[in-house]
């Protein structure tokens, strides 16, 4: 979920530096692991199970950070055309071909060190039918040993007891074997129990400098600074000290930003001046993140929440990771995942943030990749402006691909979608003042 | 019944987006209810069993205006959401008291919520499939989204659904699967008797008829297609394989066929073909039905293949017990798990030296030429290889 690390002339805070050294760090002990006798896992961001695989000492691969770290680099589009003409289809998501492409291109991650193949696929199987097909795409390849974990959607809105119970069982009697046969490492609860308090003290700093965007003016960017945020937590840290101690710095940084009545840090500065508040929903386009950005912070638009930023994890509703019921609250926890929630569940999360964030407006950001976040996103909208009275806009792009981003179109419509929050705004005024 | 007429009304059934044949089902006793399924798999068995009509849902084909439908949906997904959801919306539905939206792909898990929005007054369930098979896992949590359902179904009834009632329904869709594997069966020995764009029509019959009417009218077909004998053409022997949701529409069959392919296997409707073998009917019905399920049953693209040398058994079995001489992969375009799939069976295919081809379409597909083409260049270029 972690951006690439910045430019040097961009303005940085120490939460960003402790961040970029985390993620050049573990880039380095996948490249070496095999060097240092270390194996290599693999899993996907929405359910991962990180303090689990770090029970066995496994150097953690993300694939889906991987992918979106060669978005960044602008090195995916090449990517994913060698994966279509490997023979793959130009419709399916673009993160699943950047990888595939990856490995095709030499094997070399996005830092450019060596990319060994991972020694198990953890195949977290959480809001997303890709996974799936992508690790068994792998597998075919690479020949990796894949363990699956089949986590129930929330179909009904709710977990039941055999949802919870079936995910136990499995990562009793499938995942832990597994992870123990491939790493040679004895499974101990006690060091799974350590790890997941760490992770518990990492998610209430976050929580607290997600919900710091209540202010007025909001102290971050809840989407585009969030996916910074939210990059060490959703990915290979969580649980483990050193990212603890990166979200305490941050809410540091984050609090007295909030003492000094100072808006969001962008990659130019300080934002310009809080004008409109958004809550935004689906993905971020990785290829052009800065300038998206740029278009929303160019005109004074401030993300104050968004369903992204859920994605590897909801803690905002009070989940946090229980170290006296470990395995209950990996359940609980794979299950929880924002695109692991019913139709029902998002749009009321939406409209709750519209409400508590004080927001102007629902922006849409329709990826082509992802059916998981893309399909019936147009209700989403529909039922939001509905529900709030507060216009709603839909833009589209995709995640990794950059022949579907279209600055020109996407700044249009944002342009547009700016004056009609102003001209709603006024219009509520006279209606106010009479 | 000639075949002619039987398969006439097999096309007037698959014609009738309005679902007559449900409603009069339904007119015929008061308090009947009927409940859709989506594609690929539901255990119909409960259904039945609550004395309800399962009636398969297979988006609106070539015939449907989408209108309404389109207005949610961004031009990247495929065509059955938006066509399932036009029916909804056109009223088409109004007969169904109730809607099962199986685990196939995020399309179809996302249709369940938005149908919960939009159609509040009816029953819906997303029926979650295990991808784990072990009895004491995913058994277990199969077992128990079984009886949710069952009491669900219980409760819109108003009526207890036995084991005896279970297992009563599990006799009639053995029969009834029974009838479909002799369908195949009798397809693949003379594709010429019993052409696919036919067949096609008489399975898709079992989507809004009652199991035991479907069975019969299976083997009325199969009794009337031997009473005329039909030329045989030289034509080559094809599974065909990534068409088991978003259906292509009945021309593009017949482009096949006409281009020189004699389909011998396919999975269309691989509801009614996903268990392989008999479901014991005695013990205990659920746990009989889950277990034909975790061990015997069809694998497709959206169910987890535990093991490598797992992927395109299935396939190629169907090739080999089908005596086909290649392979159709066809898909719905935008359609995910077919197309992730897709790489993956073809690898297996050409290890195995089995021609392949492979085309995407959409249910309302219009232009045939360029499929007729590339399957008739496909029957060619077996031919040639068989002869050589
Ligand atoms: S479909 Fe969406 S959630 Fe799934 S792998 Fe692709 S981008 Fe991620
Ligand atoms: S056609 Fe494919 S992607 Fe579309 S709903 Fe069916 S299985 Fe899902």
């Amino acid at each position: 979920m972690s951006p690439a690390p910045a430019k040097k002339e961009v303005v940085k805070d120490d939460s960003m530096w402790l961040q970029k050294e985390l993620i050049n760090r573990n880039y380095h002990e996948v490249a070496t692991a095999h060097e240092t006798g270390r194996k290599i896992s693999a899993t996907f961001v929405p359910g991962n199970l990180n303090e689990l695989l770090m029970c066995f000492d496994f150097a953690r691969r993300l694939p889906e950070t991987d992918a979106l770290q060669n978005g960044m680099r602008k090195k995916s589009g090449k990517m994913i055309m060698d994966a279509e003409r490997e023979g793959h289809s130009e419709d399916v998501c673009t993160y699943v071909k950047t990888d595939l492409g990856m490995m095709l291109a030499g094997e070399k991650g996005p830092t450019g060190e060596p990319m060994p193949h991972p020694d198990v696929l953890l195949l977290s199987y959480t809001g997303c039918f890709t996974f799936m097909k992508w690790f068994e795409l792998v597998r075919q390849k690479y020949d990796c040993e894949t363990v699956m974990l089949h986590v129930p959607y929330q179909g009904d809105g709710k977990i039941n007891p055999a949802m919870r119970d079936y995910v136990v069982k499995q990562l009793k009697d499938k995942v832990i074997p597994t992870l123990e046969k491939v790493s040679g490492v004895k499974f101990d609860i006690d060091r799974l129990r350590g790890y997941m308090k760490e992770s518990a003290k990492a998610e209430e700093d976050l929580v607290r400098v997600l919900q710091s965007a209540k202010q007025r003016p909001s102290p971050i960017d809840g989407y585009f600074g969030a996916v910074y945020y939210i990059g060490p937590i959703f990915t290979a840290f969580r649980g483990v000290p050193e990212a603890t101690k990166y979200y305490s710095v941050l809410r540091e940084e984050v609090e007295a930003r909030v003492r000094e009545g100072k808006g969001p840090v962008t990659p130019e500065g300080d934002h310009p001046g809080e004008k409109y508040r958004l809550v935004v929903e689906g993905p971020p386009n990785w290829t052009n993140f800065r300038e998206f950005w740029k278009m929303f912070y160019d005109e004074g638009a401030v993300v104050v929440a968004s369903t992204y930023a859920k994605v590897g994890g909801v803690y905002d509703f009070g989940f946090r990771h229980d170290p006296d019921h470990p395995l209950e609250s990996l359940a609980d926890y794979c299950l929880g995942c924002y695109t692991n929630l019913n139709f029902p569940q998002r749009i009321d999360m939406i409209c709750k943030y519209m409400d508590e964030y004080q927001a102007d407006g629902l922006l849409i950001n329709s990826i082509k990749s992802c059916n998981s976040f893309s399909a019936g996103q147009l209700l989403i909208l529909r039922e939001v402006e509905k529900r709030t009275g507060k216009p709603a806009a839909f833009i589209e792009s995709d995640l990794v691909d950059p022949r579907y981003f279209s600055a020109a179109n996407i700044k249009n419509r944002l342009e547009s979608y700016f004056q009609m929050i102003k001209q709603k705004r006024a219009a509520n005024e006279v209606l106010h003042r009479h | 019944m000639s075949v002619r007429e039987l398969v006439k009304r097999c096309e007037a059934l698959f014609d009738d987006l309005e679902l007559g044949a449900v409603k009069q089902w339904k007119a015929a006793q008061p308090g009947r209810k009927a409940i859709g399924y989506l594609p690929i798999y539901v255990p119909r068995e409960i259904v039945h069993a609550a004395g309800m009509l399962p009636v398969g849902i297979f988006g609106g084909g070539d015939q449907l205006e989408v209108i309404q439908g389109d207005a949610y949906y961004q031009s990247y997904i495929c065509r059955i959401p938006r066509s399932t959801l036009e029916l909804g919306l056109t009223g088409r539905l109004d007969c169904l008291d109730g809607m099962l939206f199986p685990s196939i792909c995020d399309v179809i898990r996302n249709l369940s919520g938005m149908w919960q929005i939009m159609f509040k007054d009816k029953y819906v369930k997303y029926f979650d499939l295990p991808q784990n098979y072990d009895d004491s896992t995913g058994g277990t949590f199969y077992i128990h989204e079984m009886s949710a359902l069952r009491s669900d179904l219980e409760k819109l009834s108003n009526k207890k659904i036995t084991d005896e009632d279970l297992r009563n329904s599990i006799a009639v869709y053995n029969d009834n699967r029974r009838a479909v594997r002799e369908l195949y069966a009798y397809r693949a020995q003379k594709p010429w008797q019993a052409p696919t764009s036919e067949m096609y029509l008489v399975l898709r019959a079992g989507c809004v008829l009652p199991p035991e009417e479907h069975t019969a009218l299976i083997r009325k077909y199969l009794v009337s297609c031997e009473e005329q004998q039909r030329p045989q053409r030289d034509n080559a022997r094809v599974v065909l394989t990534g068409s088991f949701c978003e259906q292509p529409p009945l021309g593009l069959i017949k482009s096949i066929e006409i281009a020189g392919c004699y389909v011998v296997d396919d999975d269309f409707q691989l509801c009614q073909s996903m268990l392989l073998e008999e479901v014991p009917t005695t013990g205990d019905p659920l746990e009989a039905l889950s277990k034909a399920f975790l061990h015997r049953s069809a694998q497709t693209s959206s169910k987890y293949d535990e093991k490598k040398e797992d992927k395109g058994k299935h396939l190629l079995r169907q090739v080999k017990t089908r005596g086909a001489e290649g392979v159709i992969f066809a898909a719905a375009s935008f359609c995910d798990p077919a197309l992730l799939e897709r790489p993956m069976l073809l690898e297996i295919l050409a290890k195995h030296k089995i021609p392949y081809t492979a085309f995407k379409y959409a249910e309302n597909t219009g232009q045939m030429a360029p499929i007729r083409e590339q399957t008739g260049t496909f029957a060619d270029s077996i031919k040639l290889w068989s002869a050589a």
